[in-house]
């Protein structure tokens, strides 16, 4: 195996009785990825990563850490693993220091080297202000950064953190954001969330999953390429007939959204903004905005996702993003018209 | 697995929990061996224990009854200090942080259950300190008392190891600690059940309360000792198994 594979999942499956929560997912974490592990809710990515750090048995596959296998060698391989689970495993009436000690011994470190540890994960995650305070009386930003300061203690080469960021203010997320991709220097850490955002801010690595399969497994830039949108947002204070704005070359509908505002789709890998400017000037149409649109995450998510199976439940259901886009730079009470070649 | 048991033992003393279980097993027993200590100087008492060729000696009289008694309290406080032990763990979503350590199963069970022990025998060495505090002023008969002790020990750890196997099968502290005192008590019927009549003598066998009699009588009887040792080793194993199968589900 590649020394530099820190995390390897093979055809990895998880059944809860009938309900089979992951279905044969496979893939690997190398040394110095910061993998952002997305999908809506129940699609199976804490199971997955309780899977990986051995608090839940897999029911078909095979998972080894840093090389070795966590069914035959489960201390070493644990041992490798730093891991922080949806609620912050914490002893609410432990204090702050005395749990990071307990932590550092849980993972046999050594007597001498404790307090050593101890004080460098404080300093990293900003718990030396709290360090004599009882876990209980923290707020839950601190008593999340404890969480994260006990899967680091023992510099584990895999670290990885489930929904780290939830119900944190936003100073506290950058602060825990900044963290991670510290981490990400030396270690490998693995992220789950269902905030896109922060997959574009502290990941390199993508993969999403939902109902149990992954469905998307490439490097940050490879998702951003999928971002890259057909559509033109314009706004014209003199706006000539829609069917002067179809004829421009390239583009293949005109959505009209107020009296000023119309939405432009065009043909792939071809822009005609540039020739739209021309037009615009030459005819006097009083261009004042031209906004390339780019699909957000959320919307590249749902195509991923397959929307239509989303059930009506999951948090990113098709209608609810349809809206956003259609209702997008218009004003509440105007109505939207869509217009298509055909119609005109 | 000894982080895992100081871990508990302490948190047993930063809770109000231990201090007050100290606190009211220290009151109430002192009251009793007061009370056996008066009994057993009181004139009468001497004076049939006198014309008595076998009669009782101070340790017989005094020190085996005060375990026998301590048994029985001890009896219905186990279910409150084995009853957080796993469950509570599992409650307040702790039991991950033990599972994804580089420890076994075997190690996290047996952390837990020497815990409680270190707990119990903090316990019994402040009881011990009312016999032992006989000795000003008479003679003990240490063979008895130490058989005692390691009856009233083994006693305990039975109780812990079926507690805590309780306490692996819930996530509610409650549940565990009215399961684990329906369990003792009706292992403590057994016991009735036998001198009722001589059918159910398995049964009367199977009673936990019973087999700790003849040690504290001084009389060391390996089957009594076996069957202690048996009964930890069962519900440990059991417990180990139960918190690996937790993984499965």
């Amino acid at each position: 195996m590649n020394l530099d594979t820190l995390v390897s999942v093979q055809n990895l499956s998880r059944f809860y009785g009938n309900f089979c929560a992951v279905k044969d997912i496979s893939f690997e974490v190398k040394r110095g990825q910061i993998l952002g592990f997305l999908g809506p809710n129940g699609a199976g990515k804490t199971t997955t990563m309780q899977i990986i750090t051995g608090t839940l048995a897999p029911s078909i596959g095979q998972i080894s850490v840093a090389g070795y296998d966590l069914l035959d060698y489960p201390k070493l391989a644990k041992a490798g693993i730093g891991y922080l689970p949806e609620q912050p495993p914490l002893y609410q009436e432990m204090l702050v220091e005395e749990y990071l000690r307990f932590c550092a011994k849980l993972h046999l470190i050594q007597r001498s080297a404790i307090n050593k540890a101890v004080n460098r994960v404080m300093e990293q995650c900003g718990l030396i202000a709290v360090s004599k305070r009882l876990i209980a009386n923290l707020s839950k930003g601190y008593q999340q950064r404890v969480g994260i300061a006990q899967a680091i203690i023992h510099s584990p080469s895999v670290v990885i953190l489930d929904e780290p960021t939830i119900g944190l203010d936003p100073i506290q997320i950058r602060e825990i954001r900044d963290l991670i991709r510290h981490l990400g220097e030396e270690h490998s850490v693995i992220l789950s969330t269902h905030i896109l955002p922060e997959v574009q801010a502290v990941c390199n690595h993508v993969q999403i999953i939902n109902h149990g399969e992954l469905i998307f497994n490439d490097t940050i830039s490879g998702l951003f390429s999928q971002i890259q949108s057909t559509h033109l947002q314009i706004a014209l204070h003199r706006p000539p007939a829609i069917s002067v704005l179809q004829q421009i070359q390239d583009v293949e509908e005109v959505e009209v959204q107020d009296n000023h505002h119309f939405r432009i789709r065009h043909v792939a890998d071809k822009n005609p903004a540039e020739m739209l400017v021309e037009r615009a000037v030459a005819g006097h149409w009083g261009l004042y905005e031209l906004i390339p649109e780019h699909r957000s995450l959320e919307q590249v998510f749902v195509e991923l996702t397959g929307a239509d199976e989303i059930p009506p439940s999951a948090p990113f259901s098709k209608g609810e993003i349809n809206q956003v886009t259609l209702t997008e730079g218009i004003d509440n009470n105007t109505l939207t018209k869509k217009i298509t070649v055909e119609a005109t | 697995m000894w982080m895992i048991a100081t871990r508990e033992l302490r948190s047993l003393f930063l809770s109000p929990l231990g201090w007050s279980i100290l606190g009211a097993v220290q009151i109430l027993f002192g009251w009793f061996f007061v009370w056996l200590v008066y009994f057993f100087v009181r004139p009468d008492v001497q004076a049939s224990l006198a014309s008595d060729p076998n009669a009782p000696g101070l340790t017989a009289m005094v020190v085996a009854s005060l375990f026998d008694w301590i048994g029985i309290v001890l009896l219905l406080v186990t279910p409150l200090l084995t009853m957080r032990l796993i469950s509570e763990e599992r409650r307040n979503n702790t039991l991950p942080l033990l599972l994804s350590a580089p420890l076994s199963m075997t190690s996290i069970i047996l952390g837990k259950f020497l815990g409680v022990m270190g707990f119990f025998l903090i316990l019994v060495a402040m009881l011990m300190l009312m016999p032992l505090s006989l000795l000003l002023g008479g003679n003990l008969d240490f063979g008895q008392l130490a058989s005692g002790l390691l009856g009233i020990i083994l006693f305990l750890g039975a109780l812990s190891a079926l507690g805590l196997y309780i306490s692996t099968l819930t996530a509610q502290p409650t549940v565990a600690a009215i399961s684990t005192f329906a369990a003792f008590l009706l292992l403590w019927m057994f016991d009735w059940a036998e001198s009722a009549g001589e059918q159910s003598s398995v049964l009367g066998y199977l009673a936990i309360t019973k087999h700790y009699q003849p040690l504290l009588k001084g009389l060391f009887s390996s089957t009594d000792v076996v069957y202690y040792v048996l009964f930890i080793v069962l519900f440990l194993i059991l417990s180990i198994q139960r918190l690996d199968a937790n993984r499965l589900q």
